[in-house]
């Protein structure tokens, strides 16, 4: 099988998440729908891979399906490792084992992750105790230390809050709390700073990074947003429509991408260094996923595309160790 | 984009053009506006989010003036207020002024001809049950103009913001792409000929790659009309890419007001130069390694006393409680004002300027 680009040299060594085309497909009005295609990549602990795309990329999916967490009619195919564990297999039982103590989430609208009805404190301990089976008041003991951890001020009296009576900023910490109680060695973060405002969100993505450091996870960070995934990611999978179009190392897809795409997302954003004039942006709107085109996603939007990109989908190619491009004309002069 | 250029006026637009001379299109004097919320403060007597709190600033005519910040910070309020989606409890708007409302001013009609207004949410902002030709002509109609002319302008307007209107004049929302139903809210409000349009997060839910396609519509619209802007949104770069002058707000005041260049080279108050450090590098090598400001916004219900930012700000002293900032000019270009106590000789506060002329020091708020 051809993973190029986001798995290591290493074969197996050291890898603690390994996934192989991976494709998920849904149901819509019984005609089956692709969601995402032939998506390949290896983690290792203390590593954090970033999913970038736009909405209906599937990076969401692509996340979710690792866990299997989507709804009854996603048919989810090909193979997921998780630390030797074949997760694809496993019964609900097993599943619910495994989440919460080797794999949690953390997702982006912290008001519906929570449970309105408990106290922040009792949440917290309820996973310790489920998951660990130790008594109550050692659950909520651990409570206070991820509290603590998380740096929410006060910790001890924020215990007995509900999540209406918190901020924004201090729910999401306690969404991360209630995330790593269980020291989960993989950490799946879906956009979980979108809907805060500027100053807190800068507050919570230096947490998690200072936590993975800390704690050694593998992380993987869902987001739209580019200044996000700098801040954030070792390496960074940019995703269109259903798959992966260019992966490697962060600082190097930003200095020198490769796919017409991320050239275009790059081009489009508007940064600290944007001149002031008009923006170079990517022509129409992603493809329907009902109604794809034939060949290359992204050959109706591509300014560079040849007869061959509307006939097959390019494969993703190595370019460098560590580096690929699902695009055929991306070594052609002038790109 | 090659449709027609400037519309057409529809009859009754007879508003007088006070040229583009720089004199002020809008004037906003001490605006205030609290909604009041049910059941108590828990202390004693009813209790009131203060939204927008005596705030007063003017729009000259054709630029784009810029207004950021966090929720709940009353940037949309503002706008509601503007367009008089809710009415002011204090305050004077002036338009080209005359004042909106009063007994000699200027009717809500006539206000909504001049000024219209584009919504975040390009969904909920459009009538489930109207075609993109109703959805457009539908002001027009409200104003008096003729069915089959108001269908006219609006084919119009539609290929102006770059739908084709045999295409799209007889769609849907539903039927539409996020980026084009943002269209038809921009042509909506281009159908009325209006002078002055506020943006409210006009362009926030949409993709990057669709974002850049709006902006970008919404620049050439402005150079091709000669419109006025007010461009409400909380994307600090995307603010500095478009606007001429920027206002920032924190809890229902402004706190700092000027020149583009000026506000983001050199901010003067602490809110807006932590606000600048919290913009993303987009380069993974020159990460930020410590958050520009602790904590969380405090609830509008309760403001601090005082300075309303004095709970997060790095530089606080006893007067900052005691005593609210008045917005000033504090360096040495007029146009750019502060709302901050340590910018102000004789304040009482430890880092204030000397009496004697002490110049402010040059804030680098923005990293290199």
């Amino acid at each position: 099988m051809n993973a190029a680009g986001l798995t290591h040299r290493d074969g197996n060594a050291g890898t603690f998440l390994s996934v192989r085309d991976l494709s998920v497909e849904f149901l819509s009005d019984g005609m089956p729908l692709r969601a995402i295609n032939g998506v390949d990549f290896d983690l290792h602990l203390g590593e954090t891979l970033c999913f970038l795309g736009e909405s209906g990329s599937g990076k969401t999916v692509t996340m979710r399906s690792l866990v299997q967490l989507l709804p009854p009619t996603a048919r989810i195919g090909g193979k997921v490792w998780l630390d030797g564990i074949d997760v694809l297999t496993l019964d609900a039982d097993r599943l619910r084992a495994i989440r919460g103590t080797q794999v949690s989430m953390i997702f982006q609208e912290p008001m519906t992750a929570l449970d309105p009805v408990f106290t922040v404190g009792h949440q917290i301990a309820e996973v310790v105790v489920w998951h660990e089976g130790v008594s109550w008041s050692a659950g909520r003991a651990r409570a206070l230390e991820m509290l603590e951890l998380v740096q929410v001020p006060s910790a001890r009296r924020r215990l007995d809050a509900y999540p209406h009576e918190l901020s924004g900023g201090l729910r999401q910490r306690v969404m991360i709390a209630l995330a790593l109680s269980c020291k989960p060695k993989l950490l799946l973060a879906d956009e979980p700073t979108t809907a805060l405002d500027a100053t807190v969100q800068i507050q919570i993505l230096l947490l998690l990074r200072e936590l993975q450091r800390e704690l050694g996870m593998a992380t993987i960070f869902v987001t739209h947003d580019l200044g996000v995934a700098c801040e954030i990611s070792d390496r960074v999978a940019v995703m269109y429509a259903g798959r992966f179009v260019e992966t490697g190392a962060m600082a190097e897809v930003i200095d020198s991408p490769r796919h017409p795409y991320t050239i275009g997302l790059l081009n489009s954003t508007v940064h600290a260094g944007s001149e002031r004039g008009r923006l170079a942006p990517i022509p129409g709107a992603p493809p329907d996923l009902l109604d794809m085109p034939p060949g290359c996603a992204f050959a109706p939007r591509c300014s560079r595309v040849v007869a061959a990109c509307r006939e097959y989908m390019p494969d993703l190619q190595e370019l460098a160790p560590g580096r690929a491009a699902r695009c055929p004309r991306t070594s052609d002069p002038g790109i | 984009m090659n449709a027609t250029p400037a519309p057409v006026d529809p009859p009754g637009t007879a508003a007088t053009d006070p040229a583009a001379d720089g004199r002020p299109i809008l004037g906003v004097s001490g605006l205030r506006k609290y909604f009041r919320l049910r059941g108590g403060s828990g202390g004693v007597g009813p209790a009131y989010v203060q939204a927008v709190d005596d705030i007063s600033f003017t729009v000259a005519t054709g630029e784009t003036l810029g207004v950021v910040g966090e929720s709940g910070c009353g940037k949309s309020t503002t706008a509601r207020l503007l367009m008089r989606l809710i009415e002011p409890d204090d305050g004077e708007i002036l338009l080209d002024g005359r004042d909106v409302g009063g007994r000699d001013g200027m009717s809500l009609r006539a206000l909504r001809r001049n000024v219209q207004m584009v919504f975040q949410d390009s969904y909920s902002s459009l009538n489930p049950r109207h075609t993109m030709a109703e959805e457009v002509s539908f002001g027009l109609t409200a104003q008096g103009v003729k069915r089959a002319e108001a269908r006219r302008r609006a084919n119009e307007v539609l290929e102006f913001v770059g739908l084709e209107p045999a295409i799209f004049a007889d769609r849907y929302p539903h039927e539409l792409s996020g980026g084009q139903r943002q269209r038809v809210n921009v042509a909506r409000a281009l159908a009325l000929n209006p002078r002055l349009l506020l943006l409210d997060e006009a362009v926030s839910s949409l993709d990057k790659s669709v974002e850049a396609q709006v902006l970008n519509l919404l620049i050439e619209i402005k150079e091709r009309l000669g419109l006025t802007y007010v461009f409400i949104s909380h994307d600090l770069n995307v603010v500095r890419f478009i606007a001429d002058r920027v206002l920032v707000m924190y809890l229902g005041k402004v706190v700092e007001i000027g020149p583009v260049d000026r506000v983001y080279g050199s901010p003067g108050h602490p809110y807006t130069r932590a606000l600048i450090a919290s913009r993303l590098s987009m380069d993974p090598r020159r990460r930020i390694e410590a958050p520009p400001v602790a904590g969380d916004l405090p609830s509008p219900i309760n403001p601090p006393s005082g300075c309303r930012f004095r709970t997060r700000c790095p530089i606080a002293e006893p007067v900052c409680g005691s005593r609210e900032p008045v917005l000033d000019r504090f360096g040495a270009e007029p146009a750019h004002l502060a709302a901050c106590h340590a910018l102000v000789p004789g304040s009482g506060h430890g880092q204030a300027p000397d009496r004697d002329g002490g110049t402010v020091p040059e804030n680098e708020g923005s990293r290199p």
